[in-house]
């Protein structure tokens, strides 16, 4: 049972070898004996869960059941859950109830799979090692006796399929929050073309650049979950309204003559020895499937941290305004009148990572800055997008790093935010342009898995995951799991 | 010292679409409060805005009417401020790149004149809740209901120089919009809102001067009142030696009194930037067109029709055509009338003055538009006296499901209209008046129409006052001048 993918559960439940119920029991008393140790759940929801579990067995005994029907899994807690707390890692929702779903929440509630609880993550998708959570940092699975972290912002859900706590996990990534913790915890993660996925329900932290995508161990289980979780949705105005492949349906094609782009801004002087022969060794990999490689440029890149990070904090400034203690969430205690309401509420619900991007978008958005910034920053990111467009003119996938380095020690960025910022130095360009991004696990660096970045052209995403399925049908680093689970 | 006023006028219009600007809830006006709310006008997490086609096909149907550009491209922004009923901490309006571009409206004036207003540019938006400070102990209640009722807010140039020309533009405005159904017009339901900003400099000085504004005027008595304290407060600083702070006043209409709400120093940096949540609006020629043809009777060509069609004067046409519920009112009843001038008598006169002295709507007038065309009718064909129809007109108005013929009669309001009858009843007064004969037929014609006074008298009382009086009229000139 610990191993099996979302495709082998399926099957499992279709020929009765085991029932949702004992599934689902078996990875609640998962999460309750070994979570203590990673702390990769806020919530687990024992009754509601084994409550879907047992629908879902009637139906797969009626013959209603589909290739979801009763598999368990997770969901960041940033999408709202209809009648489960929501927390978003903060403290300012530490009572917030949602009345209602996300789309996405909605779209595995039809399928019938079975919800086991929400998985912790940086304090409004704020952080690239989950330690801006008010709940409590998660530790890497792969962890040995020096804690590591799982990568942020979805670090819970990382750890969570890491440690065989649930087979896969919804997760969102902004600037990397998706595929930074699928490298870090030796997973396939998929950030999904801008508008692919609805964001409705999503609790916002940068809406022009938040994405909604599956957190998986192969790429045959994201593609099972990117078909569940994309398409158009009329409750968000950013969704693209455009047909939805299966994207199971191409995995097994050949990659023979695929053109994969390598930016040289990637491969420079400051990328890791281990790092580049990790790469090195997965390219050749590719090549004896019949890819050939090229050299590209993208001369905006070094902007992109930059610009990233003007433009998150300006759109979060204004996203977090909601959170005023008037209607839900955190409100202080006795004030004294409107203002001390407001300050207080907010002082006291926002954790340090969340304050600083409120105070860094204000300030960007402020009369007499606003040209100097969010303009000057906006203008970055079209160069930034026209950097891929002409890439993606003789390549077919550019091909990365996901993350500058193997899982690294708490504390270990010090005070100084702009180090944990340079963590998604090389995803975060992808979320600018809006093009899809994925990271599949490529190798070990002392003992700690890498993940190797592919990032693909608007809406390709059946192209990528064809890449890694093919990938990974000639590699194990995506089979491996850590010791302590 | 000659002072000269300058007014420019923000007007917020709310939409009479269905639904709100960005969610599925209700905009009807009246329901217990936060009962119209849903988790998007909650700005629950994770909710997201849907633009409503109806408000933009409104925006734009009033940029046709008022002969402006519409913007091909047009960006939502958000406004950021934090106030409870403000649920999301911004507004989502438009700034750069507005719906409705620069246009005109022609505004007439008592002294025959007109006088072209140019519109800078008129945005689309959405309405905050409300805030109840009043019966919470000293907390502070909010009613989300008319959280995201669209608005369009419509910029003047400061092209006014009069109260009353602001007064006229403000009720054109009212007119063009309740005229092509994009508003109710209703102003005591917060409908209609207008801020006015108001300066004054010297008579033959070019620069204007420093300019505060008074938010939220939902009367037009208001608005004149407000302008008319402000002015005339400008007047007093200046001509004291002092200078006017450039500010947002509030005005208490039932105080007469306005009071600054913030400097320009307080006011606040709204750190506008285009929400990332709504893409641009581009609209192509075609939609353009197709709204075009959807376009009502505008007050200005209306007015035109009733002068020709109906003979209307100049004045009667202009001020029912100025409300098209009016306009809609007087040509109902005068196609059952058949008199178009006696229809807009009643309408302007009697109907006016019962909505004008009860202050009810229109819309909630119990005298139907049939109902008034029936009496006209016996007006008309001599049934009724005018006397004996504002007789019926008030009983309808207290009973409106009652019909003008029943009521007539049951009123003995007919009048006599039988000749036969009246000749008896003229030769029966006559015989005994000879000496009244013999002095009418010696005077002369002048004095004469004032003697006849001296036979009605007599005669209405011999009738019972149901004797038609014209007839009366006529057979006496007839008998006497034989």
């Amino acid at each position: 049972m610990l191993n099996k993918t979302v495709k082998q559960l399926s099957q499992g439940l279709a020929k009765g070898e085991f029932s949702s119920l004992e599934l689902c029991q078996y990875y609640l008393n998962r999460i309750d004996t070994i979570d203590t140790k990673f702390n990769s759940f806020i919530t687990v929801s024992h009754e509601q869960a084994i409550a879907s579990a047992k629908e879902a067995d009637k139906k797969i005994a009626s013959g209603n059941a589909n290739e979801w029907t009763g598999i368990p899994f997770a969901h960041k807690d940033i999408f709202c859950t209809e009648g489960v707390l929501t927390t978003c890692g903060s403290k300012m929702l530490n009572n917030f109830i949602p009345p209602y779903s996300a789309t996405v929440v909605e779209n595995f509630n039809a399928q019938g799979a079975v919800c086991l609880g929400k998985t912790n993550m940086d304090e409004f998708a704020m952080g690239s090692s989950n330690e801006t959570s008010y709940y409590g940092k998660v530790i890497n699975p792969w962890s040995e006796s020096n804690p590591l972290v799982p990568g942020g912002s979805s670090g819970g859900s990382a750890a969570a399929v890491a440690a065989r706590l649930t087979p896969i996990a919804t997760a969102t990534d902004t600037g990397g929050s998706i595929r930074q913790p699928a490298s870090l915890c030796g997973l396939t993660g998929l950030k999904p073309t801008y508008g692919r996925v609805s964001r409705y329900g999503m609790i916002a932290f940068a809406s022009s650049l938040d994405q909604g995508g599956p957190m998986a161990r192969t790429a045959e289980d994201a593609a099972m979950m990117l078909n569940v979780m994309a398409g158009h949705d009329t409750k968000d105005s950013t969704s693209i309204n455009q047909d939805v492949p299966d994207y199971t349906k191409d995995l097994n094609k050949s990659i023979d003559g695929l053109k994969i782009g390598l930016p040289k801004e990637f491969f420079n002087e400051h990328l890791s020895s281990e790092l580049q022969s990790v790469l090195q060794e997965a390219m050749k990999q590719l090549e004896g499937l019949g890819a050939t490689f090229k050299e590209i440029s993208l001369p905006h890149s070094d902007l992109s941290v930059p610009a990233y990070y003007v433009i998150a904090p300006a759109e979060c400034s204004a996203n977090l305004s909601r959170f005023d203690g008037v209607r839900y969430g955190h409100r202080c205690e006795n004030p004294s009148d409107l203002m001390d309401m407001y300050v207080r509420s907010r002082s006291e619900g926002f954790g340090d990572e969340v304050k600083r991007r409120i105070l860094i978008g204000a300030y960007a958005l402020s009369a007499g800055y606003y040209d100097a910034y969010y303009r000057k920053a906006q203008q970055v990111r079209r160069l930034i997008k026209n950097d891929f467009v002409s890439a993606f003119d003789d390549v077919d996938v550019i091909l990365g790093p996901t993350s500058p380095t193997e899982a690294f020690g708490f504390d270990s960025k010090g005070d100084d935010p702009v180090k944990m910022y340079l963590e998604d130095i090389f995803t975060i360009s992808t979320n600018l342009a809006g093009l899809p991004g994925m990271s599949l696990p490529a190798g070990l660096i002392n003992n700690l898995p890498v993940g190797m970045q592919l990032i693909g052209n608007y809406f390709d995403e059946s192209r990528m995951l064809n890449i890694a399925h093919q990938f990974q049908s000639v590699t194990d680093w995506h089979t491996l799991s850590p010791k302590n689970i | 010292m000659q002072w000269e006023t300058v007014i420019g006028l923000e007007i917020h219009v709310q939409l009479a679409t269905k639904s709100k600007i960005f969610s599925g809830s209700s905009t009807a006006f009246g329901s217990a409060p936060n009962t119209q709310a849903n988790e998007v006008d909650l700005a629950l997490p994770g909710t997201l805005p849907v633009p409503n086609e109806q408000a933009f096909r409104y925006a734009i149907l009033f940029g046709l009417a008022i002969d402006a550009d519409i913007n091909k491209k047009s960006v939502f922004e958000r406004k950021n401020y934090f106030y409870p009923d403000l649920p999301k901490g911004y507004q989502t309006t438009q700034l750069d790149l507005p719906i409705v571009g620069p246009g005109k409206v022609d505004i007439k004036l008592d002294d025959g004149s007109t006088k072209v207003v140019r519109i800078h540019h008129a945005h689309l938006e959405e309405d905050a809740g409300k805030s109840l400070h009043e019966d919470y102990q000293g907390m502070s209640g909010i009613d989300l209901n008319r959280a995201g009722t669209p608005l369009i807010e419509i910029v003047s140039e400061p092209d006014m120089n009069t109260i009353e020309e602001a007064v006229a533009f403000s009720k054109k405005i009212h007119s063009i919009v309740t005229s092509l159904g994009i508003c109710d017009g209703e102003m005591s339901q917060g409908s209609m809102r207008f801020d006015v900003n108001i300066s004054i400099k010297p008579q033959g000085v070019e620069e204007l001067g420093t300019r505060t504004e008074t938010k939220n005027l939902n009367s037009f008595k208001f608005m004149e009142k407000a302008i008319q304290l402000e002015v005339e407060r400008q007047i007093d600083i200046l001509e004291d030696g002092g200078s006017i702070k450039q500010e947002t006043r509030l005005y208490d209409g039932d105080q007469h009194i306005s009071r600054s709400m913030r400097s320009k120093e307080e006011a606040n940096d709204y750190r506008y930037f285009p929400c990332p949540d709504l893409l641009p609006v581009i609209l192509d020629d075609e939609y353009i067109e197709s709204i075009r043809k959807d376009m009502p009777e505008l007050p200005d060509a209306r007015r035109s029709r009733f002068c020709a069609d109906y003979n209307l004067s100049d004045y009667d046409s202009t001020t029912i055509a100025g409300d098209s519920g009016l306009s809609n009112y007087f040509e109902t009843s005068t196609k059952i009338s058949g008199d178009a001038k006696l229809s807009a008598n009643w309408v302007l006169g009697e109907l006016s003055a019962n909505l004008n002295s009860t202050d009810t709507s229109l819309n909630l007038c119990p005298v139907s538009a049939e109902q008034l065309g029936q009496l006209v009718l016996r007006v008309k064909d001599g049934t009724l006296s005018s006397s004996g129809a504002k007789k019926v007109f008030g009983s309808i108005w207290a009973k409106p499901t009652a019909q003008v013929d029943m009521l007539i009669d049951e009123l003995g309001l007919k009048q006599v209209s039988d000749t036969g009858e009246l000749e008896k009843l003229v030769d029966q007064v006559l015989s005994g008046m000879e000496e009244q004969i013999a002095q009418y037929k010696e005077a002369d014609d002048k004095k004469r129409k004032k003697l006849m006074g001296s036979f009605m008298g007599p005669l209405m009382k011999a009738s019972k006052g149901q004797g038609n009086p014209k007839l009366f009229n006529e057979i006496l000139s007839k008998k006497l001048n034989s």
